[in-house]
């Protein structure tokens, strides 16, 4: 037996609210990051993970308040992302409850940040988000972008995940901006690549429709699989996921009712 | 009603172990004062980062000295994460030796699976009878970390739970008379850690 394949929905929050549609039954209030982290963690979602992209101050005391909230209720690990810049954003997240921290912007702006985060909480807290797509000008074909994809920081994907796991992240988001939103698979080729590239464990973000897409993902070589669009939805649940995953025969945590 | 004392020396993620306890139906308090602490209940060492970092953070709150008298009163104890390796009897950090609080046999090192950290969930071989796996020994738990306690041989009182990652087989959890400790998060374990948690504040009662 080992550690199971993590599958992992993500919510964007602003000014805490869950702002793309969720579409689940059963649920009071749809916009409540408290509830649906909670709905999730019911249907056996191994970890949830907040997407912070409040641009206002106000915005982000209220995710603060939103993070302390689902951290009374929801006993799974929460990562949260979106405007982190360097140790005190963590220090703070970690204190209302988050587990692991996503950077990005603020790590390329600052690479040093990371070796900041890692020194004073450990590398496992320091989750590298990198936002990548097809950019034939780099070295290995991929390339990080900023401002959701629109914007071209010019660093090759594979030096930047080996250069941040040098300085300390501790686990890989990868997010193609080729494949998100599309729902027709994961780059395959581009989490293949990670993969070779760095030992710390890697979740693949991105373009998954069906079933099938999250099988290949961790065949590939994908330690975790994290989608928003599919789950929110309700276009496959987490147990589905769980399911394909256990028939191809990867290992995966199936929640049961314990007395 | 059950007091138990989460030790607060400025370590992490706080916040999520005092409320797991607290659903357990345990009143819990978060505190960093040596006499709170000593006459609660129970005691919980959480702990995140570095070993050498947690035990000088311990050691500024006089929490050796608290575990052992603890110990020494037959008042149980429980370890979670880098506050179950600190109770081991030294960490090895890239060679650095650090002296724990020394009250289990075993260093803490580096775990050598090239997939590291050792993250996400993962089963567990618990011992028969084990009190704290009643009703989970066949569950999945979250683990988060790259060192840990591989080889025993460990005294006969000494109950050890293993689980196993790229090869690497190290101890997951520990049972000991009054003393408990977990390399997991029972805190983030869902509905598994849950009731570990519930079966160790039972024992306090």
């Amino acid at each position: 037996m080992s550690v199971a394949i993590r599958v992992i929905p993500c919510l964007d929050v602003d000014g805490g609210r869950v702002v793309k549609g969720v579409n689940f039954t059963n649920l009071r209030d749809a916009g409540d990051p408290v509830e649906l982290a909670r709905a999730y963690g019911d249907q056996g979602a191994d970890e949830v993970t907040f997407l912070d992209i409040s641009a206002s101050a106000d915005g982000r005391a209220t995710t603060y308040e939103m993070v302390t909230r689902t951290a009374e209720t929801v006993f799974i690990p929460l990562t949260v992302g979106g405007g982190v810049r360097g140790v005190d954003d963590v220090d703070r997240l970690l204190r209302c409850g988050a587990d692991k921290v996503g950077i990005n912007t603020g790590a390329i702006a600052r690479p040093q940040a990371i070796a900041e985060i890692a020194e004073r909480f450990g590398d496992q807290v320091v989750v590298l988000s990198v936002d990548a797509r097809r950019e034939p000008d780099q070295p290995s074909g991929f390339g990080v972008t900023t401002h959701g994809g629109r914007r071209s920081a010019g660093l090759d994907a594979l030096e930047w995940a080996r250069r941040a796991v040098d300085l300390g992240a501790g686990e890989i988001l990868l997010n193609s901006m080729d494949a998100d939103g599309t729902t027709a698979g994961f780059d395959l080729a581009m989490i293949e690549a990670v993969r070779a590239a760095v030992d710390v464990p890697l979740i693949a973000s991105g373009g998954a429709g069906t079933v099938q897409h999250f099988v290949d993902a961790a065949r590939v070589g994908a330690d975790a699989v994290l989608a928003a669009s599919v789950f929110h939805y309700g276009t496959l649940s987490i147990a589905q996921v769980k399911a394909g995953l256990a028939e191809a025969g990867f290992e995966v945590r199936i929640e049961r009712p314990i007395a | 009603m059950t007091l138990v004392a989460v030790l607060d020396y400025g370590s992490g993620n706080l916040h999520s172990a005092t409320r797991a306890l607290a659903a357990t139906g345990a009143e819990v308090v978060l505190t960093a004062d040596v006499d709170v602490a000593l006459a609660a209940d129970g005691l919980v060492v959480p702990g995140v980062g570095a070993f050498a970092a947690c035990m000088a953070g311990l050691e500024a709150v006089g929490g050796p000295a608290l575990i052992r008298e603890r110990l020494r009163l037959g008042r149980p104890v429980l370890g979670i994460c880098v506050g179950h390796q600190v109770l081991f009897t030294e960490g090895d950090e890239h060679g650095v030796l650090t002296p724990g609080v020394g009250v289990l046999p075993g260093r803490v090192a580096e775990l050598s699976s090239t997939r590291l950290p050792h993250m996400g969930w993962n089963t567990v071989e618990a011992p028969q009878g084990s009190v704290l796996f009643a009703g989970v020994a066949d569950e999945r738990f979250y683990f988060v970390h790259s060192y840990g306690v591989h080889a025993g041989p460990f005294p006969d009182d000494v109950s050890v739970t293993w689980v196993e990652h790229g090869g690497d087989r190290v101890v997951a959890a520990v049972e000991r008379g009054v003393l408990s400790s977990t390399q997991f998060h029972p805190e983030k374990s869902g509905a598994a850690g849950a009731r570990l948690l519930r079966n160790w504040v039972d024992t306090l009662a």
